[in-house]
């Protein structure tokens, strides 16, 4: 669905992309890990528009996407969420999703000044979709407060319910377990899960947290210092010994019967 | 419409339509008048301001844009006022437009001083190659449409009143439609905008070109009203002049836009008697205005509002 | 031809060395708190009008005349710290430029109440022939004008690079957190810097009066130039503020004598959008001090 080839990227004097490569395939959840500044947010940061690569390609569902705008990109079927959350907080719960509607529907300044019939239908629903999107993140009880009052756990969660308020093909997860406790966490996982077996949607998922890596992906691809230096499933990953020394440390012991997948 | 609104709105009507029932005198019809131009400039103001959270300090050239154009084009072009009124606010809109796409690339103190730049060259055009002059044109048609001619005081106060009426039921119904909720969203955050496909420079755009129509339609209304025009009533001082009105109504509030335009519309008719002082007086309100009732008025009348209802509550 | 161009060139330099002081001001200002001061014009009517009180109304010696304008303008801009700026805390932008205005207004308040709308003259510096340089006339006030924005350059110049008190500044600017917890006091370095760009603002009024006159009302013209010529360098640089205050000055003499005198004030506007539509961050600006802006 997601192919990424020789990606570069380098800010003034500092490279943080070299030659990244990966795929992601279609109903996957790909998850990209890394020690921090390994790169990730910036390789989502490439895929979604917001930075234009030195060199290399994106391919989203047959096409070259690299020089689009991140607007076209969005159109295109692909959606995220950001490290820090970026909600409308002075927008209501529901509000929020409605933005997400925008891309799908039409009324224009012109027919919603007048109140065009149509205006209406489409407003009605707008409104009946995206309070289904809250139903299905579990957020329906939130529906009318402001998006900023909400606790952490509940602005990602409404973050992703956004996400998916554009109907994307892939949508991509910038960190969204961070500042999560374990039992938000577990939700997340489930929610993140449930997206992609009930709604289809390929999902990529950049997180340090790696009980939920490990316990939800179906592939892995681990960066370091911006180069690849790992790729398969997150029990060959955790396996490989070069992503136990990019995380730990070049450690000559490594506890015996270490097995994150407890 | 919410609740709220419509209340408000319909509270609106009928004080329009009683006002000159009960002080008919031609004073204050004419100050209303005034007033409901300049309402038309802030509620579009307001809607840049507020909602898309955009700043601009040139309404007055498409005011000046509406003013001359329609004016020219119906005095020495015969053109039926109303296609001259909708005429020029087709030039104030691409105008708008060629001053918009580069400018709302810019932020903060540079949008605001962009935006200064433009209306200052407007009233230059103006004064130098405007019919007139410095010294203006006069003998501009009064407004007229399908033959029957708007010539009496009350005829304006209601013609201008009902303008600001029908524009601030297109305005609600925006604000509170898929657009006003974009710019709202555009207000807390563009990136996120442009990660959900929303087309943020398209939409910024339009809301310019919006505001500039509504100034432009309040320039017409001015020039045909007081047949007689010239640029000094189109420089900064005015631009700075609607920005109060928006500040002082408060800015989220479209309602608060009417309310700082009469605001502002009446106090110089109230500091007629300081004379020299005048713009000693307009700068103090506004500086006090601006530190103290940051929100603007009708937010904090709301908030007293909503704390009594509170209280009444809580005593039973 | 070359007469007309050095006098038209001279008359530019006269202009443009105000717009210089007025960018500087901006930059006084910006470069301690990343604010942009819209009330700076005022500062220079402020100085032409103060300097004809104390020197033709009340008789004072020249000198006496000038150091109470210089510490009319300080308290000036003192009072406008710490009356509108200070007691703010965390303001977002758009009231901080309505701030601005609003007190640009009631000090063109205050001058048309004090003074009236009438213009105000005294006389030049120096009494003397004019100095001729291939056929054109130059006064001697202008090269007192011209001078005297030199000096402060130069003093200005030092202050930044050379005092404590000028670095303390520029870091309040660039980070006000850092810079308190090093010990700056960012709250005086506010104050100092409103004090300071109101004096230098009130230098270039007191020097080009009388030349060209001083009214009530020139205060936002001047800004709008001023604030054009301190984005030329990148809003920030003393460097470019003078440079380009010099090239409007130049280019609207230039325009007003061989075009046509109403455009004057439109060229620098135009020059204004242009640098904003297109370089934003000033056209005698580095890449790397590109990559840093924040607009």
């Amino acid at each position: 669905m997601l192919s990424i080839k020789e990606i570069g990227k380098s800010f003034g004097g500092l490279k943080a992309l070299s030659n990244i490569s990966l795929d992601v395939k279609e109903g996957d959840i790909k998850a990209l890990i890394g020690p921090n500044g390994a790169g990730k947010t910036t390789l989502l940061n490439i895929v979604s528009g917001i930075y234009q690569p030195d060199n290399g390609e994106v391919i989203f569902l047959g096409e070259k996407i690299v020089h689009l705008a991140p607007t076209k990109i969005a159109r295109k079927g692909i959606s995220r969420t950001f490290q820090h959350v970026e909600l409308f907080g002075n927008m209501t719960v529901i509000e929020n999703i409605m933005v997400g509607r925008h891309a799908k529907t039409k009324s224009g300044f012109f027919s919603s000044g007048f109140k065009l019939p149509f205006v209406m239908k489409e407003e009605r629903e707008i409104q009946r979709k995206s309070e289904e999107i809250l139903e299905y993140i579990n957020l329906g009880h939130r529906k009318d407060e402001y998006a900023s009052n909400l606790p952490i756990g509940e602005q990602r969660i409404l973050e992703i319910g956004r996400a998916l308020a554009t109907e994307p093909r892939l949508v991509l997860l910038d960190e969204p377990a961070a500042g999560l406790n374990m039992r938000e966490t577990r939700n997340l996982g489930e929610i993140i899960k449930r997206i992609r077996d009930e709604l289809k949607i390929t999902i990529v998922l950049v997180e340090h947290d790696m009980d939920l890596v490990m316990r939800i992906s179906d592939s892995v691809t681990v960066l370091n210092f911006g180069e690849v230096i790992a790729d398969g499933t997150p029990l060959e990953v955790q396996k490989n010994p070069e992503v136990i020394i990019a995380y730990l440390g070049d450690e000559e012991e490594i506890p015996r019967g270490y097995n994150a997948h407890t | 419409m919410k609740k709220g609104d419509l209340t408000a709105f319909l509270v609106f009507v009928l004080l329009i339509i009683l006002l000159p029932v009960f002080s008919g005198s031609n004073y204050t019809l004419t100050v209303g008048i005034f007033s409901g131009i300049n309402a038309l400039v802030a509620i579009g103001l307001c809607i840049l301001m507020g909602y898309a959270g955009q700043v601009s300090l040139g309404q007055a050239g498409f005011y000046g844009i509406g003013a001359y154009v329609s004016s020219v084009l119906s005095l020495h072009g015969g053109f039926p006022i109303l296609i001259s009124a909708i005429l020029a606010m087709i030039v104030a809109a691409i105008a708008a437009m060629i001053l918009a796409v580069p400018a709302l690339r810019l932020k903060g103190h540079y949008l605001a001083v962009a935006t200064l730049g433009f209306g200052e060259i407007i009233y230059i055009i103006l004064n130098e190659w405007g019919p007139g002059g410095p010294s203006g044109f006069g003998d501009i048609p009064h407004f007229s449409f399908l033959g029957y001619a708007v010539d009496s005081t009350i005829g304006y106060f209601y013609l201008i009143w009902g303008l600001v009426a029908a524009v601030m039921f297109f305005s609600i119904n925006l604000i509170h439609s898929r657009s006003g909720r974009a710019l709202r969203a555009i207000h807390d955050s563009e990136l996120a905008c442009n990660a959900m496909g929303l087309n943020v420079v398209a939409l910024k755009i339009k809301v310019f070109i919006l505001s500039a129509v509504y100034a432009s339609l309040a320039g017409s209304l001015y020039a045909h009203y007081v047949t007689f025009i010239s640029p000094s009533s189109f420089s900064l001082f005015y631009s700075i002049l609607v920005l109060m009105m928006v500040i002082v109504g408060g800015i989220t509030n479209l309602w608060g836009a009417i309310i700082g335009a009469v605001v502002i519309t009446v106090l110089p008719e109230l500091l007629r008697r300081f004379e020299e002082l005048d713009v000693l007086v307009y700068g103090l309100i506004l500086t006090l205005s601006l530190m103290f009732f940051k929100k603007g008025l009708v937010p904090i009348l709301i908030e007293k509002i909503k704390k009594l209802r509170g209280f009444a509550i809580a005593k039973h | 031809m070359l007469t007309v161009f050095l006098q038209f060139l001279f008359s530019g330099l006269t202009v443009g060395a105000v717009y210089a002081l007025v960018g500087i001001g901006f930059n006084i200002t910006y470069n301690a708190t990343s604010i942009i001061n819209l009330a700076q014009g005022e500062f220079v009517v402020i100085g032409g009008l103060m300097m004809w009180f104390f020197s033709e109304s009340l008789q004072l010696p020249f000198f006496v005349s000038v150091a109470l304008t210089i510490v009319t303008a300080g308290i000036v801009g003192l009072l406008m710290e710490r009356l509108t700026i200070k007691p703010l805390k965390n303001p977002d932008l758009l009231l901080m430029i309505m701030i601005t205005i609003a007190v640009s207004i009631v000090l063109r308040g205050v001058l048309m109440f004090s003074f009236g709308k009438n213009p105000y003259v005294y006389p030049s510096f120096t009494e003397g022939e004019p100095v001729s340089i291939y056929g054109a006339i130059i006064q001697q006030q202008t090269l007192w004008v011209i001078g005297i924005t030199g000096f402060c350059i130069i003093v200005l110049f030092f202050f930044y690079k050379k005092t404590i008190v000028g670095k303390a500044m520029l870091a309040c600017a660039v980070n006000p957190t850092a810079a308190q917890l090093v010990g700056i006091n960012v709250s005086k370095m506010v104050m100092v810097s409103f004090v300071l760009s109101a004096i230098v603002g009130a230098i270039g009024g007191m020097a080009i009066t009388p030349i060209s006159l001083m009214e009530y009302d020139k205060g936002p013209m001047l800004a709008v130039k001023g604030f054009c010529a301190a984005i030329m360098g990148g809003l920030g640089s003393n460097r470019g503020a003078v440079l380009g205050g010099f090239l409007i000055g130049i280019l609207e003499s230039m325009t007003a004598g061989y075009i046509h005198s109403g455009m004057k004030d439109a060229i620098a506007l135009i020059i204004l959008l242009l640098i904003l539509f297109f370089k934003p961050a000033g056209i005698f600006v580095s890449k790397t001090m590109l990559q840093l802006r924040k607009f």
